[in-house]
């Protein structure tokens, strides 16, 4: 018994042995999945407290915004970049997120914020389960025709419903800030941020070591070759509609963020366009890493903010300035294809081998 | 009382919209047969492999029976829980998995991850190039290599009946010598049952037991290898030899 235990430890010891002589990056490397997604989650959520306690309170909550919308467009990489199904309709999980969040707290205010989050992302899964069931069957066009109806048509159910879900001026509420015990020490949009990338952490730690096994590889297999995929016995089908599952949830979190960073849900912020932007960011940014959500949610915040300063600048009117930092996010889009047709990632990850190749 | 046959096809038809793909094959194999589907192009031998494994629906009235149970219209990853595995024209290798992953994925829908990997191992073993290669993307692989990894990932799921579908397709004749030789002798030592389309049927026949010729979808001749080899009009009409 001892022996066969001596035997089974061997080769773990000498893997770490050789992990410790190739430097941290080994020993890194030589970390199982779950803690060392954990430690970088750990390490972001150090460096997001770091950037807001040195900045204001508007830069605190842009760097929040790139956190909800990272978590949106990871959850449309896991659908569109990991199994291949093309979504045109992922704003209106984030439209019944935010909805879910306004509803809880204005309803049920005693309930915490955890509780609240967590009825958004069921409330995101069920609606997934429904869409991804009834488009499992779909392609290419057909599906992306299918749920970019619902980006069309879901948001105008607060229209339907005025005195449930207020209408065109949507559902205002307010939320405790930080806490009296830090009261001083963190501001309000400080501690927004801190919660709002907590959960996106938390949220892709879930994705990022998902899409690192077994699920992950079932998705990948079916993105290659379905038919390929279906005759190793994996179910295509169910697992299509446990990946549109799982981005639902992240786009309804998503959406619970921004709504509990603004106090506010309103039919205005899930239009098409927002569920366009975020496919476009995906592409931007990369499709098939986790990484290209990351620069796809920078660009998402980052380049309007530019586009707006620019048509600013440049003293155009309401009408085209309003319009200036859509134009811009396309413009830029169309550059980095042109320039990196595997996004941003992509591009980084040639320089890493070839760096590397050196 | 006789073994009833590992694979029976009764009256098998299927269509692509308005076109007769299948017109009522029927087909019978017996367990450790390995059985040639021949045929020119368009005759309907992968989409006999296709319609048997669940991945193109049946018409109405079709029949495919393993080890007596029928299983017509069963899906195809059912299909390979009932020891039917298909290893599709090309391969179908996910290129952006590694070697390993993409051997393990024939083996994805067992629960045990030790059995998996005990098979894995096994599979290695039966092909010694790709256990070199196990960390490298599937992408990386060479022809052959990648019809190797193919046929080792089906071979994961312990199939009863193996389905494969031009083998040799783009591949040096040494390499289709290799695997030809292989399939012998997983016959041999597993009492695997083979079902090879091959567009080669000259190499086909010398390796098979017996033979099926496909034309516009329907059985044209069946028989023992040596008496398709043997018939000469047979042979200059369908099988371009």
């Amino acid at each position: 018994m001892a022996s066969s235990l001596r035997r089974k430890q061997a080769p773990a010891a000498a893997t770490a042995r050789a992990s410790a002589r190739r430097g941290p990056a080994g020993l890194w490397n030589s970390l199982p999945v779950l803690p060392r997604h954990l430690l970088a989650a750990l390490a972001a959520l150090a460096l997001v407290a770091v950037l807001t306690s040195v900045t204001d309170g508007l830069t605190a909550l842009r760097v929040a915004n790139v956190g909800y919308y990272l978590l949106a467009v990871a959850g449309l990489q896991l659908l569109v970049g990991f199994s291949g199904q093309i979504s045109l309709g992922n704003g209106a999980f984030m439209f019944i997120g935010a909805y879910t969040t306004a509803l809880m707290v204005l309803y049920t205010p005693m309930a915490p914020l955890a509780v609240v989050m967590l009825a958004a992302v069921a409330a995101g899964c069920l609606a997934g389960m429904l869409v991804g069931a009834a488009t499992a069957r779909l392609h290419g066009p057909y599906l992306a025709g299918a749920t970019l109806a619902l980006a069309v048509g879901l948001p105008a159910v607060a229209l339907r419903f005025p005195d449930l879900l207020g209408g065109s001026n949507g559902l205002f509420f307010s939320l405790r800030g930080a806490p009296p015990a830090l009261s001083g020490l963190v501001s309000d949009s400080q501690w927004k941020a801190l919660v709002v990338w907590f959960v996106v952490l938390l949220a892709l730690v879930v994705l990022a070591t998902t899409s690192r096994g077994r699920l992950g590889r079932r998705m990948r297999a079916i993105r290659d070759d379905e038919a390929a995929a279906a005759t190793a016995g994996i179910p295509v089908g169910r697992t299509k509609v446990v990946a549109f599952v799982i981005s639902a949830g992240c786009g309804s979190l998503a959406g619970a963020c921004q709504a509990y960073l603004l106090g506010t849900a309103t039919p205005s912020s899930f239009t098409l366009a927002l569920s366009l932007s975020l496919l476009a960011a995906l592409v931007l940014g990369g499709l098939g890493s986790l990484w290209g959500a990351l620069w796809g949610a920078l660009a998402l915040v980052y380049l309007e903010l530019a586009g707006e300063e620019l048509a600013h600048a440049m003293g155009l009117g309401s009408n085209v300035a309003n319009n200036a930092p859509v134009v811009f996010f396309g413009v830029i889009l169309i550059v980095i294809v042109m320039a990196w047709p595997l996004g941003v990632q992509g591009a980084l990850s040639r320089l890493g081998r070839s760096l590397r190749g050196r | 009382m006789t073994e009833p046959p590992i694979l029976r096809i009764e009256n098998l038809s299927t269509r692509y919209g308005a076109v007769r793909a299948l017109r009522s094959v029927n087909m019978t194999v017996r367990r450790g047969e390995i059985c040639a589907v021949l045929g020119a192009n368009g005759a309907g031998k992968t989409t006999l492999l296709r319609t048997v494994s669940g991945l193109q629906p049946p018409d109405p009235g079709s029949r495919v029976l393993v080890d007596g149970t029928d299983v017509t219209r069963l899906p195809a990853e059912a299909m390979v829980r009932h020891g039917v595995a298909h290893v599709p024209e090309g391969g179908g290798v996910i290129a952006e998995l590694t070697v390993e992953e993409n051997m393990r994925l024939g083996g994805l829908w067992r629960a045990g991850r030790r059995e998996r990997g005990a098979k894995a191992a096994e599979m290695f073993e039966l092909f010694p190039p790709l256990a070199e290669r196990r960390t490298r993307h599937a992408g990386t692989l060479s022809g052959g290599e990648r019809q190797m990894l193919a046929i080792g990932r089906a071979l994961m799921a312990r199939p009863r009946v193996l389905l494969l579908d031009e083998p040799s397709l783009g591949l040096a004749p040494l390499i289709t010598r290799r695997i030809m030789r292989l399939l012998q002798d997983l016959r041999a030592g597993t009492g695997l049952t083979v079902v090879l389309v091959e567009q080669n049927a000259a190499g086909a026949l010398s390796v098979t037991d017996h033979g099926l010729v496909l034309s516009q979808g329907a059985v044209v001749a069946s028989g023992s290898s040596g008496e398709l080899l043997a018939d000469d009009r047979m042979r200059h009409a369908y099988l371009g030899f």
